[in-house]
């Protein structure tokens, strides 16, 4: 396990299972009725969000909350070079008052990765920019493993604004060192620039369009479902909501189509929903739906993230 | 009467009989007087260069002193200083500093200032435009009548992104022999945020991607504009392949365009980023291997003219932030002639003569300058550079003279190394240290 998690290019496929093991023994801890263990008790977490987020926050406190470390919410915006105080500064600050670790998230591709290098305290990268979002990858991962038991050899699309997603860039990372076989699915303008080499390097398969995925020769297992914000529309990404939704929304008779060809598919979304924009009701509320589950496993898989790297060799898991 | 020789050194330069050939140069008050040692005079300061290669003083046509406004990263002192270091003997400012040189008040500042320190010859760019809004032309006739008789225009940081004010600003400044110097930045293509080149690197790093395209564009748009009006264009940093294709392809139809490439543009690949270290974050972007390949190949045949430094002075509070936050840009006069002699010399076609030509006469040329980039023969001006082609240097970025720290080479040894610099007869810095007057 490394000293940070950064990145999930930072892990290699048997730290992603060890992390997965141990967010399952934390996930019994999250079904008992006294949900605290001592594991962290007397260590000091901050969740320092330089970005709006409930869930990613909430959940990040309830797993260190649950395991009795200290938990300190900081939330601002500053972190701009015109005014107030310059993100080293911002983050050494609170490195000196001794806290064990930093849970990150900040606007800035890669802020993670150059405050790893200004910190004392572990750094959790709770999201950078449009780069990585890891813990999110493992949740997922650890949602898809539950229903469709191990990934290899699974068939995983992920769908939607692939360019401004830290959670694709992240999966494609975990899907890929777990075995998976993954489908990139999104219009040119919304793939991430120099996808092309980037797909044929890293072994995963791009395609424009949805529906010749959902009928192609490989059944598709788990269908990511990405939000694709209506403001993107400025910058020229898509026409309108409706061609979008036409052409990459998982509609009503999409997710028939989805059913009809793989009845064990399962529907995943990192949140937060545009319902009726890339998913609509009856698909986020189906059977096949895994996004509450998701938010369940977070919890599971943060404690399991903290644990590894502040309990790490001294403690055992709950 | 103040009089130097330099004995020894291996001299090139244009018409010079001794090309190539150890021999010496005898200088007598700023002037060139003799090829023969001979002839020295009396008391004369002699420079024992055996082993070295002397060139004409290296000209940088794009510099950025800060001063007036950011006297914390960079001031005209500390800027010459250099300068003097890496072997110019004269620059040219550009015009974004605070406020813009944009007047012939404020280039007449610079020119002054320049001339106090002494070091260097400090030539003022002007702004293409007022306050570098792009918005309605700066006082261009003004400039150029002034004591600092500006030739060189440039909104640098910013594209002249508007197509109708550029070709007015090019017929303008026709009537002196004026050349717009263009940071070819297609605003839509690459805006304020584009920070990486666009690319496979730039998509799995989740930076704003700087295309190819927004530079290409631009320089095809200007190309344009310089054939319609007979004007100058010359294209600042040349970073892209397509860039160069363009340009090539002006140049083929004689029309009015030069280009420059930066060292590091020749050097450094957008790689360096992976790490999201700010100091590699400059602009242009640091490009793919192949497009370092197409500005050297370039560089080579001609179709860019000179090196040009972009040397670009932040303090540390400005450079250290998150990526996408922190400031554009990187040292360079210090460094600049040996990464050129690494990438071009030592690894590439040049022979010193090359060396002479991009980084002394072609930029001389381009900007006009008298007195630089000269040949070295009697009655020449003395504006030379001895180089010690075996120096083994380690860059230190805390021994540099500027005030910024921002120097993307810090730690890489270099086989070549500025000896001396002599500016009209008076050697402003040796083995790293510059002279005061």
């Amino acid at each position: 396990m490394p000293r940070h998690l950064l990145s999930i290019a930072d892990l290699d496929a048997a730290a992603i299972r060890m992390l997965l093991d141990t967010a399952a023994s934390m996930q019994d801890v999250q079904r008992r009725e006294v949900k605290k263990i001592p594991t962290l008790r007397g260590r000091t977490v901050i969740n320092l969000f330089f970005e709006d987020s409930t869930r990613t926050r909430s959940s990040f406190e309830i797993a260190g909350k649950w395991m009795s470390a200290d938990t300190i919410n900081i939330t601002g915006k500053g972190s701009s070079t015109s005014k107030g105080e310059s993100l080293p500064d911002t983050v050494m600050t609170i490195d000196a008052m001794g806290v064990d670790a930093l849970v990150m998230r900040h606007s800035a591709s890669g802020a993670a990765h150059q405050v790893a290098g200004w910190v004392k305290a572990r750094v959790v990268n709770a999201g950078d920019g449009t780069h990585e979002h890891p813990t999110q990858a493992l949740l997922d991962a650890f949602t898809m493993e539950q229903r469709l038991g191990t990934l290899a050899g699974r068939h995983v699309a992920i769908v939607g604004d692939l360019t401004h997603s830290r959670v694709f860039r992240s999966n494609v990372l975990a899907l890929r060192m777990l075995g998976a076989h993954v489908t990139a699915v999104a219009p040119v303008t919304l793939m991430p620039s120099g996808i092309t080499p980037w797909a044929q390097a890293d072994g995963f398969a791009l395609s424009h369009d949805l529906d010749a995925v959902l009928t192609g020769e490989r059944p598709v297992d788990a269908l990511m479902m990405l939000r694709v914000q209506r403001e993107r529309m400025a910058g020229g990404f898509f026409p309108t909501p409706r061609e979008y939704t036409v052409g990459y929304g998982l509609t009503r008779p999409r997710l028939q189509t989805l059913l009809a060809a793989n009845p064990e598919a399962v529907i995943c979304h990192p949140g937060p929903m545009n319902r009726g924009l890339e998913i609509s009701a009856d698909a986020a509320d189906a059977a096949a739906s895994v996004i509450l589950d998701q938010v369940a496993a977070g919890v599971a898989v943060r404690m399991s993230v903290l644990y590894h790297l502040l309990a790490g060799e001294e403690g055992s898991a709950a | 009467m103040s009089a130097l020789v330099i004995k020894g050194a291996t001299a090139y330069a244009a018409g010079l009989p001794t090309q190539g050939r150890p021999g010496d140069v005898v200088v007598v008050d700023g002037v060139v007087t003799d090829l023969d040692a001979a002839a020295v005079p009396r008391n004369a300061d002699v420079i024992d260069a055996d082993g070295l290669v002397l060139l004409p003083g290296l000209v940088d046509i794009h510099t950025h002193l800060r001063e007036p406004g950011r006297e914390d990263a960079e001031t005209i002192a500390s800027g010459s200083a250099a300068a003097a270091v890496g072997g110019f003997t004269a620059v040219l400012a550009m015009a974004n500093t605070t406020p813009v040189t944009d007047t012939a008040e404020a280039a007449e500042r610079i020119l002054d200032l320049g001339r106090s320190v002494g070091l260097v010859d400090v030539q003022p760019i002007g702004a293409v435009t007022h306050d570098l809004a792009g918005q309605q032309l700066a006082e261009l006739g003004l400039m150029h009548r002034s004591r600092a008789q500006v030739r060189v225009f440039s909104d640098d940081g910013h594209c002249v992104g508007d197509a109708r004010l550029m070709r007015r600003a090019l017929e303008y400044i026709r009537s002196f022999g004026g050349v717009i110097s263009q940071h070819s930045q297609d605003p839509s293509l690459a805006g304020p945020s584009a920070c990486c080149h666009e690319g496979e690197l730039s998509g799995r790093l989740g930076l704003p991607g700087w295309p190819a395209a927004a530079e290409s564009v631009v320089i095809a748009r200007d190309a344009q504009l310089a054939r319609h009006t007979g004007s100058r264009v010359h294209v600042a940093h040349v970073s892209t392949a397509e860039g160069v294709e363009v340009i090539r392809w002006a140049k083929a139809r004689g029309i009015p365009i030069t280009a420059e490439a930066t060292p590091h543009h020749l050097a450094l690949t957008v790689e360096q980023v992976r790490t999201y270290d700010p100091v590699f974050k400059v602009n242009p972007p640091l490009r793919p291997i192949e497009d370092v390949e197409a500005v050297r190949a370039a560089l080579a045949d001609g179709t860019i003219d000179a090196v040009a430094t972009d040397h670009a002075p932040h303090a540390r509070h400005d450079k250290e932030h998150a990526f996408v936050d922190a400031a554009f840009g990187m040292l360079g006069l210090e460094t600049a002639l040996a990464v050129v002699a690494h990438v071009m010399v030592e690894g590439g076609p040049f022979g010193w003569a090359d060396v002479a030509r991009v980084m002394s006469s072609a930029p001389a040329a381009i900007a006009g300058l008298p007195g630089h980039g000269r040949p070295i023969a009697p009655g020449e001006p003395a504006n030379l550079v001895l180089i010690d082609p075996a120096a083994s240097r380690t860059v230190d970025r805390d021994t540099s003279m500027s005030l910024s720290r921002n120097n993307p080479w810090h730690g890489r040894t270099f086989a070549a190394g500025v000896y001396a610099t002599i500016l009209r007869g008076r050697v402003t810095a040796r083995e790293g240290v510059p002279t005061s007057c």
